[in-house]
């Protein structure tokens, strides 16, 4: 059986990859595809952890299943601002959207 | 039909009218007079009630007309007020409810009413005069209604209040709530012309010489409630209080309780009463108008001091027994030199009105003395046939002054039309002329024959006054007095009383001799016409009054009349102190001393007046030469007054006490005070405020916008940056707890 460290690993890899194209990233849409990267990731750790864990409770899935309701949500409140921002300022460039600056 | 409640009521209308007089019916002349009149009307139909009542009861003196409530609760006693007639206070309101209608009625006539309003005149002045148009177009000047007609009646109801509250009353303090009362219209009313500085200065100065008795009054009055626990009359009276009192050492050494109380009491009726040497208030206040003079200084308030001493009668003569007879010889002291003082002065005096006024100082020092001697029913009796007479004289002088405004010469040009020697339509001023003083006797003369019923009323006024023989009340009245004094033994204020006698019928002969016998000394006396018939009816009334008065009192061992009418008065009277006094041994030499000086005088007086021809000189100064000088300037006691109290009383106020004290020193201390505290705040401000408390409240301002200066560089609006020191954070802060842990053990 495939040991738990490599699960862990995989979704260590998948959460940097999706950290790295958070902050790196200029274009918004990209931005929220690395979120949803790195929340996939924590899915993984969830499912894993579960599996070798406590496999006789349905927490882990339960969490599973929440996080991808949210993810979900999430997507679509952030697209519907991406679009407001690029018919507001005709950019989807996060460094442009600077409205809060001190 | 009980009487009790009835005296409660009896002071009530007139307060009544007084209110509704000043708060509804100021703009109603007809409204406001007949309401004063009306409910004054009410008064004295119930005075006239309990009057006849208590004439018809048996025994008065010993079960008066009473009734008290509790009023007043004092710790653990109750101050009880309440009213009382006895034969003292039945009398008292029978002459005070009279001369009261009779006053009031006048007032009317006095003032113009049914009179235009006047075009120049002005609230505070007395009416200067009206014009008006009659059919055939010819215009006349015509007296002028008065311009606070209104608000006189207000006054002299509130008055009323006064008096009949002094009357009913049962203890010394209701009695001394009414004399106040009195003096507080007694001011307003003497300063009723507002608008003239001599009546302003003369109401202060009555108000204020009064306030100096009244002060001592009220002091008798404390020293009387704390010593015995009441006022009122009936225990306060009683052979056991009384006893006590004169048991009791007071303040002073050598005098007791009830002398010292006495003795205050009676201060309040020189005060009042006009005594020396607190007479000079009342010559001063002939300012007011003439009915005030009539009423309130004449016939009722002035008599409430001799009121006052026969009432407390059994309080002055408490230690007698014990031989300290020192209040009595002061009273009978004051009251004798009072009258023979103010019987020169009225010699010398011009103004119609000032005679009267010392002769009334004068007839109250007769009463005064008369209870100084013991003779308080002879008082009484004065008291009562005064009060008519005076009254009487006063509205008399009232229609004479009235008359003489109504005539002034041919020489002014308003007045050329008017037929000389004829008067005009009733009213019509003749006069223009200002100038010539209408209430100078040798002003007058030869007004019999312009004034009728003016000359006959004053005539019994003047005769009741200087004491004619058997047919005028003043002679049995003032008889009685010499009777008691030499009967009694007391032959110096006999030869005092006498001799002033002879001065009061001098006088009174001169002034009718210079007013109305002999000829016309002036175009105004010319043209003076008698006044209308609610001025003359009120004079009828009161002269009935000055001859019949007379007849209660006439004594049972008089040679010829004695025994004709019963000596009402003196037995009822006499009985208010339970025994009556024995009644005086009929003696020939007071009786032919009073015959006597009253013909003298008043011979004399028209021998010496009769032919005074205009502008000629008083033929008295001559004779007297500086005396008369002396007289006319009444002793210079209005001066010895101003330079020894007045002007060092004014020096202590404005000087000492307002520049001085108020200005130097007080408001030197308080400016000091807060000189310091200005400098103790700006020290504070500079030293503590300014550096200590704006530098905190500064410091964190300004550090906390530096700091957000300084930040704001970190606020790039940069989602990724944020992220990214995000990240760093979680890193250090996981790397630390990673290093700790393992660090632990």
């Amino acid at each position: 059986m495939v040991p738990l460290s490599w699960y862990l690993i995989v979704a260590a890899a998948l959460f940097c990859l999706g950290l790295y194209g958070v902050l790196a990233r200029r274009n918004s849409v990209a931005i929220l595809m690395g979120i949803e990267l790195m929340l996939n990731a924590v899915n993984l750790n969830l499912v894993a952890f579960w599996r070798y864990l406590e496999p006789a409770r349905m927490s882990g899935q339960v969490f599973a299943v929440m996080v991808f309701a949210v993810a979900a949500a999430e997507a679509a409140v952030g697209l519907a601002l991406i679009i407001s921002l690029y018919r507001l300022r005709r950019t989807v460039v996060a460094d442009e959207a600077d409205l809060l600056r001190g | 039909m009980p009487l009790e409640p009835l005296l409660w009521l009896i002071p009530l209308p007139p307060l009544v009218a007084f209110f509704v007089i000043l708060l509804f019916t100021r703009s109603h002349r007809r409204l406001s007079h007949t309401l004063a009149i009306g409910l004054l009307a009410v008064s004295w139909l119930l005075a006239m009630i309990v009057f006849a009542g208590a004439v018809r009861t048996e025994g008065l003196a010993k079960h008066p007309i009473q009734s008290s409530i509790p009023w007043l609760p004092t710790g653990s006693t109750v101050f009880a007020i309440g009213t009382l007639i006895d034969p003292l206070g039945a009398v008292t309101l029978f002459f005070v409810a009279w001369t009261l209608l009779a006053i009031f009625v006048y007032s009317v006539g006095y003032h113009n009413f049914g009179q235009p309003r006047g075009e120049h005149d002005t609230p505070g002045l007395p009416p200067h005069g009206a014009h008006s148009k009659d059919g055939s177009g010819q215009e006349h000047s015509v007296p002028s209604v008065e311009p606070l007609y209104s608000r006189f009646f207000a006054f002299i109801s509130l008055f009323a209040f006064g008096m009949l509250l002094l009357v009913v009353s049962d203890n010394l303090l209701t009695l001394f709530v009414g004399w106040e009362i009195m003096g507080l219209c007694s001011y307003l009313l003497i300063g009723f012309w507002y608008g003239k500085d001599s009546a302003k200065r003369a109401a202060v100065k009555a108000f204020l010489t009064t306030r100096v008795g009244d002060v001592f009054m009220l002091l008798g009055l404390s020293t009387l409630y704390a010593q015995t626990g009441t006022l009122s009359y009936r225990t306060l009276f009683s052979h056991e209080v009384l006893a006590r009192l004169v048991e009791a050492p007071s303040y002073i050494p050598g005098l007791s309780m009830a002398a010292l109380a006495g003795l205050l009491l009676f201060m309040g009726t020189v005060g009042k009463s006009a005594q020396w040497p607190l007479h000079v208030w009342l010559p001063d206040a002939m300012e007011g108008p003439t009915p005030v003079s009539a009423l309130i200084h004449a016939a009722t308030m002035v008599s409430a001091g001799v009121y006052l001493i026969v009432r407390s009668f059994p309080l002055l003569t408490a230690g007698l027994e014990h031989g300290s007879s020192f209040t009595l010889s002061v009273i009978a002291f004051i009251g004798a030199f009072s009258a023979l003082f103010a019987a020169t002065i009225a010699l010398a005096q011009n103004d119609i009105k000032r005679v009267l006024a010392y002769s009334t100082i004068s007839q109250l020092g007769y009463m005064v003395a008369a209870v100084g001697i013991g003779a308080y029913v002879a008082a009484a009796f004065h008291l009562l046939t005064h009060a008519f007479f005076k009254a009487l004289l006063f509205l008399g002088s009232g229609s004479v002054i009235h008359g003489m405004e109504h005539g002034v010469a041919a020489t002014s040009p308003g007045a050329a039309h008017a037929v000389p020697g004829q008067g005009g339509p009733a009213g019509v001023l003749h006069t223009g002329n200002h100038h010539v003083d209408a209430q100078d006797m040798f002003n007058m003369g030869g007004l019999r024959r312009r004034m009728p019923i003016t000359f006959a009323t004053f005539l019994i006024g003047g005769l009741a006054l200087s004491g004619f023989p058997l047919i005028t009340a003043g002679f049995w009245s003032k008889d009685e007095i010499l009777a008691d004094a030499f009967g009694h033994g007391h032959l110096v204020v006999f030869m005092t009383l006498s001799l002033s006698a002879l001065l009061t019928a001098f006088y009174t002969a001169r002034q009718i001799t210079l007013t109305f016998l002999g000829e016309a000394r002036t175009e105004e006396a010319r043209h003076a016409h008698e006044s209308v018939w609610t001025m003359t009816a009120p004079l009828v009334l009161l002269s009935v009054f000055a001859i019949a008065a007379g007849w209660v009192g006439i004594p049972e061992h008089f040679p010829g009349l004695g025994g004709i009418v019963p000596n009402w008065f003196h037995e009822f009277v006499g009985s208010t102190l339970g025994e009556a006094p024995e009644a005086v041994a009929f003696s020939a030499v007071p009786l032919l001393t009073s015959i006597g000086v009253a013909l003298t005088g008043l011979g004399l007086g028209w021998l010496v007046y009769r032919r005074v021809p205009a502008g000629a000189p008083d033929p008295v100064a001559r004779a007297l030469g500086p005396v008369h000088t002396l007289l006319k300037n009444k002793y210079y006691f209005d001066e010895l007054y101003d330079l020894t109290l007045v002007r060092p009383l004014r020096w202590f106020g404005e000087t000492f006490v307002y520049q001085w004290v108020d200005r130097g020193l007080i408001d030197g201390i308080l400016h000091g005070i807060g000189r310091l505290a200005g400098a103790l705040g700006s020290f504070f401000r500079r030293a503590i405020d300014l550096p200590v408390i704006n530098g905190f409240g500064d410091l964190v301002g300004e550090s906390t916008k530096r700091a957000g200066r300084s930040l704001r560089v970190l606020q790039t609006g940069r989602v990724q940056q944020y992220l990214l020191i995000g990240l760093i954070n979680v890193v250090v802060v996981g790397a630390l707890l990673f290093y700790l842990s393992a660090l632990r053990p």
